[in-house]
């Protein structure tokens, strides 16, 4: 079933663990941004950018790349560490993070920093862009095209009407390059998804509308790949990652806390964050060793 | 009818004047512009909320069905699939009742497609209050106010179905967002394949020099301003009309030159007072050139059913309420 070796593994986990350091120093000198959402994707990011994505971080314009689209922009910190990690800028911008004229802005603008595939913040309309990519692919290159498009979005973002609009379009069409993923953590601003506004069973809902819905941990490897593997031979459906991710993972004070989703770390939180994040990376080694 | 002086570089339809003028619907200029720019570049695609035969969208459809994408009843994610398909290189036309699109996806078009800088061209038919029978809730009068404001959009409001061809085809080779305003009822055609059409010019239609009132007209009230042009120089009062059919951006040019000589403004239009033709117009002579005006609009309240006329009379927007208005101001001016 895995299709990832131990030292992919190793070398994924590093990576994510790397991924979170930087989102904590980024958001520290930013003094705003949200911390939960980024950590918790940190791993799936670190799947996308080092293992599954067709990039070239040193030619963020290649048109045959993949595409990948982040609905929820507030988010970005995690899309901006995993991509200087990648190489797509000096990891040293981070910590331009919301300052004035940076290339981060509080939510990605496309026009600001090559890599990004389009501009997002006001949620509801990242899985929308995807169809529309994936349509515009499919009439140039039919149902054969080998280019993925993938839509990262919100468990809150659920709730606007147009993700379903969006849904319903990319079932008709038999999008079968169009692979979504939520991060299913069951928080958003106002508390526990479950409480303003309940979701599940949200497997259930994507599956009457058509989609090929498969659920995973978000923070195992393996398991987030054989489910990428499975949606790219899935033929005539698009498919529905939903990957039940820990909010503020990987730094204990912040884990499964809805009040971590819009506010950044304090000078003193930060070094604690960045301590644990430090003995975690030195497990990942003896792990693995 | 030399004396009435419409402007021969105009080359406007020579029975403009006649009782039997020929009347087309304005969206039936985009079916057929869409068709064209179709055939004129391969990227160009459709996209459709549910009424491809209202607004003519069919034509297009019919021709290069694997380039159509009907949306079924979802405007706000037609805004952000066309969005998507521009950013792959695609020129996306899409196409709902101007109150649905740009009134009910508005968000989605500024930021994926204004702040996104994506090629997209966002048509709304049945503007206006000469929707008719169908009532307020269908009668867009809000909709230029909306798309004016955004950055980076280019707003088009076509006099007749002739303009609407060509404004269509000029947005698909203009880069960057664009939104064309169309109705529904069929008007009159002032124009011909001759009269000259750019994104970004208004045209002098009537008179020239100076001037008792400057006149500024777009979409099918064009075709009355003109009428009050002329019965208006019965009663020895001069005017220019001017067809501003692109609001953004206003070729500012043509127009102080056309207030230059004049001793008062009246704007006219199918939109409410606030924010639409008359405020472009405001705004832009409040920088240059300050003068008394009078705006001919729906004044802040909603439509209702009825017939165009009907409707058109109702609100002040035809000759009679154009020369009533011009009247008004001059003598407020004495």
């Amino acid at each position: 079933m895995a299709h990832l070796h131990d030292e992919k593994v190793r070398f994924l986990s590093e990576k994510a663990n790397a991924i979170r350091g930087s989102i904590i120093e980024a958001l520290l000198e930013a003094g705003s941004g949200h911390t939960a959402g980024p950590l918790g994707m940190a791993d799936i990011f670190s799947y996308l950018f080092f293992h599954a994505l067709k990039h070239d971080p040193k030619n963020p314009f290649w048109s045959e790349r993949d595409r990948l689209v982040l609905s929820n922009g507030h988010i970005a910190p995690v899309l901006y560490a995993a991509m200087a990690h990648a190489g797509y800028f000096p990891i040293e911008e981070l910590k331009t993070l919301r300052k004035f004229k940076s290339r981060l802005q509080g939510h990605p603008h496309r026009e600001w920093l090559p890599g990004l595939e389009t501009s997002s913040g006001p949620l509801g309309s990242g899985l929308s862009q995807a169809v529309g990519m994936a349509l515009a692919d499919r009439i140039d290159n039919g149902r054969t095209s080998r280019r993925y498009f993938y839509a990262l979005m919100s468990d809150g973002e659920q709730e606007c009407g147009e993700v379903w609009e969006a849904a319903q379009l990319a079932a008709r069409e038999e999008l079968h390059n169009l692979i979504a993923i939520i991060d299913r953590n069951y928080i958003q601003i106002d508390g526990y998804t479950e409480d303003v506004m309940p979701l599940d069973p949200l497997k259930e809902k994507w599956e009457a509308f058509n989609w090929h819905v498969i659920e995973v941990s978000g923070h195992d490897f393996a398991d987030i790949d054989a489910a990428v593997e499975q949606a790219k031979a899935v033929f005539g459906k698009p498919t529905l990652i939903i990957a039940y991710t820990v909010p503020g993972k990987g730094v204990p004070e912040f884990e499964g806390k809805y009040e971590w989703h819009g506010k950044p770390p304090s000078r003193e939180e930060a070094v604690r964050a960045l301590a644990e994040l430090r003995s975690l990376g030195g497990k990942i080694k003896s792990e693995h060793e | 009818m030399s004396e009435y002086r419409l402007r021969t570089e105009a080359h406007l339809n020579p029975h403009l004047f006649d009782v039997g003028i020929v009347e087309e619907p304005i969206r039936k200029g985009y079916g057929e512009g869409l068709l064209l720019a179709g055939k004129e570049n391969e990227h160009v695609v459709a996209l459709c909320a549910d009424l491809k035969e209202s607004t003519k969208t069919d034509l297009f459809a019919k021709e290069y069905p694997q380039r159509f994408i009907e949306m079924g009843i979802g405007e706000q994610n037609m805004a952000a699939v066309a969005s998507g398909m521009a950013a792959m290189g695609k020129i996306p036309f899409m196409t709902s009742y101007a109150m649905f699109n740009p009134g009910r996806n508005w968000e989605q078009i500024r930021t994926t497609i204004c702040y996104n800088d994506q090629n997209v061209k966002i048509i709304g038919s049945h503007a206006g209050v000469s929707v008719g029978p169908d009532g307020g809730t269908h009668q867009a009068l809000e909709d230029i106010a909306l798309m004016r404001v955004l950055p980076r959009m280019t707003v088009i409001v076509p006099a007749d179905a002739i303009e609407a061809r060509k404004a269509t085809r000029a947005a698909a080779q203009h880069k960057g967002a664009v939104y064309i305003r169309l109705a529904r009822e069929k008007s009159p055609v002032i124009s011909t394949d001759d009269t000259p059409f750019t994104i970004g010019s208004a045209s002098l239609l009537w008179g020239g020099g100076a001037a008792n009132v400057a006149l500024f007209a777009c979409g099918g009230l064009v075709y009355q301003a003109l009428r009050a042009a002329r019965t208006l120089a019965d009663m020895n009062i001069s005017s220019t009309v001017v067809n501003v059919s692109t609001i953004k951006p206003l070729d500012k040019k043509t127009i102080l030159d056309a207030v230059k000589d004049a001793r008062a403004v009246v704007t006219v239009e199918e939109h409410q007072i606030h924010g639409g033709l008359g405020g472009a117009i405001a705004e832009l002579l409040a920088n240059f050139h300050p003068m008394r005006m009078e705006m001919v609009a729906v004044k802040d309240q909603f439509g209702q059913s009825g017939e165009p006329k009907e409707l058109i009379h109702e609100y002040g927007l035809d000759e009679e309420g154009i020369v009533q208005a011009t009247q008004n101001l001059l003598s407020r001016l004495c």
